[in-house]
């Protein structure tokens, strides 16, 4: 299983304290460039809520030095002392959930604490659960693969 | 399995203890010197002049080599050295690319400098202790190993442990479990593996001048070690020479921005900026997140400058059976292949679990880096071998042996053919059967050079050498041997057809270090887009690229993603083929990481410093000559009737559109005879040309005005300049 948050952009009213809860909870200040979540303004008065849905790991695999992994109930986590700040995680994410902060060295994402479905009030946000798919799998797939080809020293 | 090795197995010799100094603003403005014969260890501080007139990466490696040498020394003596130079932007993990040394030492090969430039971590991890360059002098007695401790900042020199597995594969494992260990045990702990990196060569290295230095980085997702080659010049077989079994780098703690750069939050965003650039476009471009510098293979073969047998043919039917395709399927995928930290373009592709079927390990499975298309070229359609599992043979041993694939590759294309011309035959090769195609045959040729025995021994010397040793000895036809042994300086050309590109004749052999396309590459822009047709145009193609591509070593960084990888909109750019953007972005990565000021005049004129003085150093050695600019005609033009016949309508029009002459009821020898001359008078301008628009004379030597104008007028390569042009 994988544990997630999950979002519903046609509930939410824009009104940031998601950002606010969560930027407070982690860098100890209302930034929203430091908040796990974002806000994103439509042009249609509407709103898109982002964050990481813990499912595809093209982050785990793109890691050149495995700083990213996954955690027993399924979440990507960033082990923030392995991590030399490349950013290939920040550019291979299709979502645009791993972020970093300009001059601070290593990166950061949501890691469905739910902080933030605490403080929302319209029911825009809740910390759900769901299977593991075919994308969830791939970076263990190709680890497997690798150990089936077997090289000996 | 192998025995394991600890430290407690190696004799301690000596150790030099040394603080370690942070880097400011990409620069740790001092470097060490180590003589492996007396076992000091030197600090040496860099000079701002050093800094303003050489910028870093090559140009402390040429300068320091410079001062340790004289105008007599040879590869072989204990003052010619290895410079490993890192340069002022490697280390950063965030613009793709920038994790490059740049090693320079006289070659064994042609006599003068070369330069290479290779991945791995053992640069980086150097540079963070706080050195710009590290120069290998002296001469050991017995085997040596140099472990340079970043971490608790100190040299240490070991005795190497007899019997020692001495090929790369096993040597480089060995040591990096060792090092990251203690005295009781080795390690098995991923984070203490990766930080350490190992350069050594391999015992082919041992017993011919093409060795190359193999640079490791451990893989945390294969649990074993990966090599990088510096791999032209036989810089390997100057390390060997100095009994330096390998050289150890150990650092731990790689953080973004431990180059200090002057402005990191740029670094990021430049470095992001190119990141996803490559995530978007490199499916649609050229595939080297999957397929590697292999994506050129069929691309080759369709414009006719896949080398095919000894560089006589350009294609050939069964090319499909070694492309791009074939490639893919093999090398392992979705693996963050990168050579450095934050290189996402990734090219550094491998096959896991291949088993060998020849030679000392018959029957392991192993995996094998590459191939890069130039091993494939070279190892392959050259040597007319479509079979994969031959190429990724001899890669293997080249590697693990510590030889460079293209001179092995040029060197086995050249023996190949002269046993099809009758020259050799089974009794000048020690019984092997040199047929176009027998892998098995260059295979065997390999573990001989390894084990320093039979044919091995001879054929490693290289073209140059064998060319005329095949004239003298056996009887061969010596201007044929000159048009068919596929060298410059003495340096075996790297695998691009360039029969057909006037301009690329000039990318080849108009070179400081000898055929090698890293310094311009220019077919498609000469012969395929007819987009540099005067000689005007193509001498500032060969001032402009050269120059420009000099650059990536100056600052250690690798050149691929800097044109494989492009903008989207690239093509609207005027002058598309420079890569504007990209190159506005290097400006950008420069000016951050240094916060020195920069413009496009400014990013060449840095390399045309380097550049002279690197022909100049040439002239200190006595070489440097036009006539040493020169390439065999195998290179220019058809040498041989069936050579000539095989595009025979092609060379019969430009008889009569560019010679004015009707080929009509000519001879074929009286017609490549014809094709010669003009080839040969049309390569004489453009080296006319190309040496007037770079500032040189007639005879290749830098103008004092020159000098003067790019503020390389020092007096010692004001009075070299003098002395030349009064022989």
């Amino acid at each position: 299983m994988i544990k997630y948050l999950k979002l519903d952009d046609s509930k939410c009213i824009g009104c940031m304290a998601c950002v606010a809860a969560c930027s407070k909870a982690y860098a100890k200040e209302d930034n929203p460039g430091k908040a796990r979540i974002q806000v994103l303004r439509l042009g249609s008065g509407s709103f898109r809520l982002v964050a990481c849905d813990q499912e595809c790991r093209l982050c785990v695999a793109e890691c050149p030095v495995e700083a990213i992994s996954i955690n027993r109930q399924g979440v990507v986590m960033v082990d923030q002392k392995r991590c030399v700040g490349c950013l290939a995680c920040v550019a291979v994410c299709p979502s645009g959930s791993m972020r970093y902060y300009p001059l601070e060295s290593t990166v950061f994402k949501c890691v469905a604490c739910g902080i933030c479905t605490k403080v929302c009030p319209s029911d825009a946000l809740e910390i759900a659960e769901k299977e593991e798919s075919k994308a969830s799998r791939f970076p263990f797939e190709v680890l497997e693969a690798l150990k089936a080809k077997g090289t000996q020293q | 399995m192998n025995r394991e090795y600890t430290l407690k197995d190696m004799k301690l010799l000596s150790e030099k203890a040394f603080d370690i100094k942070a880097i400011r603003h990409g620069y740790a403005m001092r470097t060490m010197h180590i003589d492996a014969g007396s076992l000091e260890v030197t600090e040496k501080a860099v000079s701002q002049e050093m800094k303003e007139k050489l910028t870093g990466g090559k140009g402390f490696g040429l300068r320091l080599l410079w001062n340790a040498t004289k105008a007599e020394t040879r590869w072989d003596d204990p003052e010619n050295e290895i410079v490993i130079a890192m340069g002022p932007v490697c280390g950063n993990t965030n613009y793709p690319g920038s994790g490059k040394s740049l090693v320079v030492s006289l070659s064994p090969m042609t006599g003068i400098p070369i330069d290479s430039n290779v991945g791995g971590y053992f640069g980086p991890y150097l540079k963070f202790g706080g050195w710009d360059a590290l120069e290998l002098q002296g001469k050991a007695n017995k085997d040596l190993i140099i472990c340079i401790d970043n971490v608790l900042g100190k040299v240490c020199f070991y005795e190497a442990p007899d019997g020692i597995p001495r090929d790369t594969h096993i040597l480089s494992d060995i040591l990096t479990r060792a090092f990251a260990g203690n005295e009781e045990a080795p390690s098995a702990d991923p984070d203490k593996l990766q930080a350490i990196s190992v350069v050594s060569a391999g015992r082919g290295a041992e017993h011919s001048p093409m060795g190359v230095l193999n640079f490791s980085l451990y893989d945390r997702r294969r649990k074993g070690i990966r090599v990088k080659q510096a791999g032209r010049g036989g810089i390997g077989s100057v390390l060997r020479n100095k009994h330096i079994l390998a050289v150890v780098c150990r650092y731990e703690g790689v953080k973004q921005n431990k180059n200090d750069a002057a402005d990191p939050a740029a670094v990021q965003r430049l470095g992001l900026k190119l990141h996803r650039e490559i995530i978007q476009n490199d499916d649609m471009q050229c595939k080297m997140r999957r397929q590697g510098t292999a994506h050129l293979m069929e691309v080759m073969n369709d414009y006719d400058l896949l080398p095919t047998k000894n560089h006589k043919f350009g294609q050939d039917p069964r090319g499909n059976e070694i492309a791009s395709w074939v490639w893919e399927k093999l090398f392992s995928q979705n693996l963050p292949d990168g050579c450095w930290y934050g290189c996402t373009l990734a090219c550094a592709h491998a096959v896991d679990g291949f088993e060998l079927k020849t030679g000392p390990y018959k029957g392991q499975r192993v995996c094998v880096d590459g191939p890069e298309y130039e091993s494939a070229a070279g190892l392959g359609s050259n040597l007319y071998v479509f079979d994969p599992e031959g190429i990724l043979e001899l890669n293997f041993y080249c590697d693990t042996y510590g030889i460079d694939t293209i001179s092995f590759g040029t060197m086995c294309g050249f023996l190949m053919e002269c046993r099809e011309l009758g020259i050799l035959d089974k009794a000048r090769t020690d019984g092997i059967e040199l047929e176009w195609g027998n892998w098995q045959a260059a295979a065997q040729i390999l573990h001989d050079m390894a084990d320093g025995k039979r044919f091995g021994v001879l054929a490693g010397k290289g073209v140059r050498f064998l060319a005329e040793y095949f004239a003298k000895e056996y009887g061969a036809d010596p201007s044929l041997m000159k048009d068919i042994a596929m060298h410059g300086k003495g340096l075996e050309q790297s695998e691009y057809i360039s029969k057909e590109s006037l301009a690329q004749q000039g990318g080849y052999y108009l070179t400081n270090k000898g055929p090698q396309h890293d310094e311009a590459w220019l077919i498609f822009m000469d012969m395929v887009n007819n987009k540099i047709p005067s000689f005007e145009d193509k001498a500032e193609a060969l001032h402009y690229f050269p120059m420009f591509r000099t650059w990536f070593g100056l600052q250690g960084l690798c050149k691929l993603p800097w044109n494989d990888i492009e903008p989207a909109d690239n093509g609207k750019w005027p002058e598309s083929n420079k890569v504007p953007d990209h190159v506005f972005n290097y400006i950008d990565l420069y000016k951050a990481v240094t916060g020195e000021k920069l413009d496009w005049d400014g990013l060449i004129r840095q390399s045309e410093r380097v550049y002279n003085f690197q022909r100049l150093f040439n002239i200190r050695q006595g070489k440097g000559h036009r006539k040493d600019d020169y390439p065999p005609y195998r290179a220019m033009g058809p040498v041989l009737e069936d050579e000539y016949l095989a595009r025979e309508e092609r060379y019969d029009k430009q008889m009569l559109d560019k010679m004015g002459v009707d080929p009509k009821g000519k001879s074929v020898q009286e017609k490549i005879r014809i094709t010669r001359e003009y080839r040969f008078a049309q390569y004489e301008l453009l080296v006319d040309a190309v040496f007037k628009r770079r500032g040189w004379s007639k005879n290749g030597t830098p103008t004092p005005e020159h000098l003067k104008e790019i503020g390389m007028d020092m007096p010692e390569l004001l009075a070299l300049v003098k002395l030349r042009e009064q022989q």
